[in-house]
């Protein structure tokens, strides 16, 4: 092989990324991107367009909204579909609606498998969709450090680790019976860093809540929550207090801590990032109740 | 992970200092100096993205048996690369105590062990690949499970790794999955290993048990053609030979495990060739682009060269060349790339296109080694699906020339392949298609086979070469064809292939079908299961390899005079779905007509026409379908008849008028 063409090793991630887009789309009647408005989304939505250029990417967008998304994120949303000419779909659980649930009323763990595991597998199932994108990467957890590029869901969404499909070289097995589904991690092997090299590399937007700013924060338990609207009821002697403060994580506000940071911009997330000592899902309080608790949601259809 | 920098300046003092600490491990040590000192300024980032970038990637996998400590080493390897988390540790800390095998110590292999089921019982079922870099490289690690019956996992990690850690508990010395690992190594066509002798602690640091060991392994990798192979005694969980060389073995003078991967040389897996590219996507957004995207499996591409597209041997110019982010002049292997052409041919998905004046070999008929996969044993004759690059294809196991003995490298006789085992086998593709030797390229000699009832995974391959080029073998054109012979006769060819259990009655109703429909001038022949086992078949026995064959001949004899224009009658058991499918596909649409006889068993063994239930529960007829051999009854059938309700006269009506 002669060298005339170095890849770097974003490069290469970039590479094979698009080679898992470019495969579900030839493999699977109905596929679909699960846009969750964060950094990783942010990245392959940006590996979709590159992956069907000069073409409009055949693969619609859905997000599952909670009604919890900071406003910020709905707002970013919405502009980086209209700029990039994709289809989005937004489903929210009408369950849900019907009984009111939220984060505060009914616990994070309610609130959770309502509004993000039931209602993903609601719009999965009313689309009919047969193949589902996530950002998912294997460098967050432990669990999804197990899981297959192609990992198959059966007719209930439920993913059966002890038996997973051997999964050899870049031959992925997209076949599947009617009401099976295969769940699609293109950014399986990057890792925390590497999404944010490439943002900055390739200067892809993301919601600003990323980079430090003055907001209002009370202070819970140790983790710092935003009060991004009035629904956040204060506890006696709670003052929201302006810091300077930005995520790590993107979820549902009052499920998500952000922490002290003078970071205010991409270089200077980097730079922090690499003196970090703790890991991203730190910002993420529903994972802490157990180790296993991602594989247990994961079990149930969780992304 | 995501110290890059930080790392550098910790270094690997810190990690000694905590291994000679003993049993407990103390954290404070670890924790980074001023954040000051080490954030880098913002400015200083674009040239650390830069060495970040072109730092080399290195995927390795750690194997080996059951408890030799490949998880403790990943884990030890991590933490003391330092690209563990505060809150990870903690976790780690909590996990350790709860269902650490360490005692009060650190329990690293609970950090790689992921899943409920593995921490629930010690063991290691799944891959888990983990990122981390040092100065000089970046990694991806896969650590694979030691059981037997999670080969195909472990398979899965070794598939795209450039370097092979194979550990061996120093006390034990080689065991049976040494072995069958290092096997499957040679087999992936890894190139370096590294036999990694763990707990030298546990034999007080012995030369001599390190020399005895190394001695077998390089007479095991000698016969399986291993080339590279560095030996390394450590201890993962005193952290000896790690990240550090080893105080406590002074008599070694190598590296470390982590200075040879860093430093080990990467060459590439395949051999320079002109460029193939395996089309994934036909891109057309638009009247006027035409684009074919896919990864680049080997050579280059420029704007002008002259290409050819296989198999159809079609050939064009490029006329231009897209990367990721839009035109560029020439692209290499392992770039995503669309190519436009300069003339209008056909290029569909699994098409290659290649350089014309260096294209690969065209074939159908393979000499391959298959890995089976599944616990339903591998049938030859039976139709797989077969994912090579971005192409599908059906595909069956023509004859298996001989199993191979993973221990031994003994090569045995085989009919079959059951789970785990490696077979060397003849392959046969229903259509050809472009390919190389795995051993010239990855991408194009290295296949999957699918179950094409459960859509399961079955079986990994590496192709070796072509037992004759496609191109050699013609179909002799005839000038009178099926609808000529058809014509003459005044009929339309067809298939009734009566399906069920023995006793059921497919041949009472085959026979009075035949008789009806000659009466009305129509040619027909009846292929009887009992009469064509007398003959054709004599060679065949009840096994289910030779059920598989069995329905495989008489599928091709009911086409041949389907082609001859006869209406063909075939009453066999074909207790199998697959197969039953094989032979639907060897016909055309209409053409086959699928007759379930259904009968309870309870009723089929009542009757016992020819008394061989009363035998098969005696234990006299082994394999009799229904009793200790399973019946697939049909999911689908054009027609349904109920043996057991209905009289015969009224079942041949029914067939009778699905012929009409």
């Amino acid at each position: 092989m002669t060298a005339t063409v170095t890849l770097s090793h974003l490069d290469r991630l970039e590479a094979e990324s698009i080679h898992i887009l470019r495969d579900v789309a030839a493999a699977f009647d109905n596929p679909v991107l699960l846009y969750s408005v964060g950094k990783d989304s942010s990245v392959l939505l940006h590996l979709l367009m590159k992956a069907f250029a000069p073409g409009v990417p055949p693969i619609p967008l859905l997000h599952v909204d909670t009604r919890w998304k900071f406003r910020e994120m709905i707002a970013f949303r919405d502009r980086r579909v209209a700029e990039t000419g994709t289809e989005l779909r937004v489903h929210i659980n009408p369950d849900g609606i019907a009984r009111d649930i939220g984060p505060i009323s009914y616990g994070p763990s309610v609130h959770t498998d309502v509004m993000k595991t039931q209602g993903l597998k609601q719009a999965l199932d009313k689309w009919k969709f047969d193949a589902a994108i996530g950002g998912a990467r294997r460098d967050e957890e432990k669990s999804r450090a197990k899981e297959r590029v192609f990992s198959f869901r059966n007719d209930r969404h439920r993913w059966d680790p002890k038996n997973q499909r051997p999964e050899l070289w870049n031959l992925y097995n997209a076949r599947i019976h009617q009401g099976e589904s295969v769940r699609v991690f293109p950014l399986s092997n990057w890792t925390e860093l590497d999404i944010w090299l490439y943002i900055y590399r390739e200067k892809i937007p993301v919601v600003p809540l990323y980079l430090a700013a003055e907001r209002p924060v009370v202070e819970r338990d140790g983790s710092l929550i935003m009060v991004d609207d009035e629904r956040l009821p204060l506890q006696p002697g709670e003052v929201p207090q302006l810091r300077k403060v930005r995520f790590r994580t993107l979820g549902c506000y009052p499920l998500t801590g952000a922490i002290e940071s003078e970071a205010d911009t991409l270089e200077k997330i980097i730079a922090e990032m690499l003196v970090s000592t703790s890991s991203e899902r730190q910002g993420r309080l529903i994972d802490h109740d157990q180790s296993a608790s991602m594989e247990k949601k994961k079990l149930e259809g969780y992304f | 992970m995501g110290r890059g920098i930080g790392s550098r300046e910790l270094g690997i003092g810190t990690a000694k200092a905590e291994a000679e600490a003993g049993d407990q491990v103390v954290f404070e040590e670890r924790v980074l100096a001023t954040p000051d000192s080490q954030l880098p300024i913002p400015g200083s980032i674009a040239a650390y993205l830069k060495t970040h970038e072109t730092k080399p990637l290195l995927r390795f996998i750690t194997c080996g048996s059951v408890d030799d400590g490949k998880s403790t080493l990943i884990g030890r390897l991590l933490y003391e690369s330092k690209r563990l988390f505060d809150d990870q540790l903690s976790a780690l800390e909590a996990d350790s105590r709860r269902h650490g095998t360490q005692g009060e110590r650190i329990d690293y292999a609970l950090l790689l062990d992921g899943l409920a089921a593995e921490r629930e019982q010690g063991i290691t079922i799944d891959v888990a690949y983990r990122y981390f870099d040092t100065d000089r490289r970046k990694y991806i690690v896969a650590d694979c499970p030691g059981h037997e019956q999670y080969t195909r996992n472990m398979a899965t990690g070794a598939s795209t790794a450039d370097v092979a850690v194979v550990l061996v508990d120093a006390r034990k010395g080689l065991l049976t999955q040494t072995h069958r690992h290092s096997y499957i190594i040679s087999l992936l066509g890894i190139g370096q290993v590294v036999l990694a002798v763990n707990k030298m602690d546990l034999v007080d640091y012995d030369q001599s048990v390190f020399e005895r060991i190394v001695a077998d392994y390089k007479a095991l990798a000698a016969q399986l053609g291993i080339a590279n192979v560095q030996a390394i005694p450590l201890s993962a969980l005193e952290g000896q030979n790690l990240s550090t060389r080893s105080s406590a073995m002074p008599w070694y003078a190598g590296p470390g495990l982590l200075e040879h991967l860093d430093t080990v040389e990467l060459g590439t897996h395949d051999a320079a060739s002109g460029l193939r590219l395996p089309v994934q996507w036909v891109n057309r957004p638009n009247q006027d682009f035409r684009g074919f995207a896919g990864t680049i499996a080997a050579g280059e591409v420029r704007v002008g060269d002259e290409v050819v597209v296989l198999p159809s041997a079609r050939r064009s110019t490029v006329k231009q060349v897209l990367g990721p982010d839009g035109p560029l002049s020439v692209a290499a292997t392992g770039q995503a790339v669309t190519l436009t052409l300069a003339d209008e041919v056909d290029v569909s998905r699994g098409d290659v296109i290649a350089a014309a004046g260096d294209p690969p070999e065209v074939a159908d008929q393979f000499a391959a080694h298959v890995l089976w996969m599944d616990d339903a044993a591998l049938l030859p004759g039976r139709p797989y699906w077969l994912q090579i690059g971005s192409r599908t294809v059906a595909a069956s196991i023509s004859e298996i020339k001989h199993r191979i003995d993973v221990n031994t490298q003994e090569r045995l006789a085989a009919k079959r392949l059951e789970l785990n085992e490696v077979g060397y086998c003849n392959l046969s593709l229903d259509e050809p298609v472009a390919f190389a030797p795995y051993a010239q390229n990855r991408v194009l000699g290295g296949f999957i086979l699918i179950d094409r009832q459960t859509n399961a995974t079955v079986a990994a391959g590496t192709l070796d070469f072509a037992l004759r080029r496609a191109g050699n073998v013609h179909w002799q054109h005839l000038d009178v064809d099926k609808a000529a012979r058809a014509r003459i006769k005044g009929q339309q060819p067809k298939v009734l292939w009566f399906t069920g259990l023995s006793g059921a009655g497919k041949s009472t109703v085959a026979n009075q079908v035949e008789k009806r429909l000659h009466a009305q001038g129509v040619h027909t022949f009846l292929l009887d299961g009992d009469n064509v086992r007398h003959g054709l078949n004599r060679d065949l026995g009840f096994t289910d390899e030779d059920r598989v064959e069995n329905i495989r001949r008489v599928a091709e004899v009911a086409r041949l005079m389907a082609d001859a224009g006869l209406v063909v009658l075939v009453s066999f058991i074909s207790p199998f779905r697959a197969e039953r499918q094989m032979a639907r596909e060897r016909f055309d649409a209409g053409e086959f007509i699928e007759v379930f006889v259904d009968v309870p068993l309870a009723v089929a063994e009542a009757r016992d026409v020819k008394g061989l239930y009363r035998k098969a529960r005696a234990g006299q007829i082994p394999n009799f379908t229904g009793i200790d051999s399973p019946y697939e009854a049909p999911e689908n059938p054009e027609l349904h008849l109920r043996a057991d309700t209905d009289s015969v006269p009224a079942m041949v009506e029914q067939v009778l008028q699905a012929l009409r």
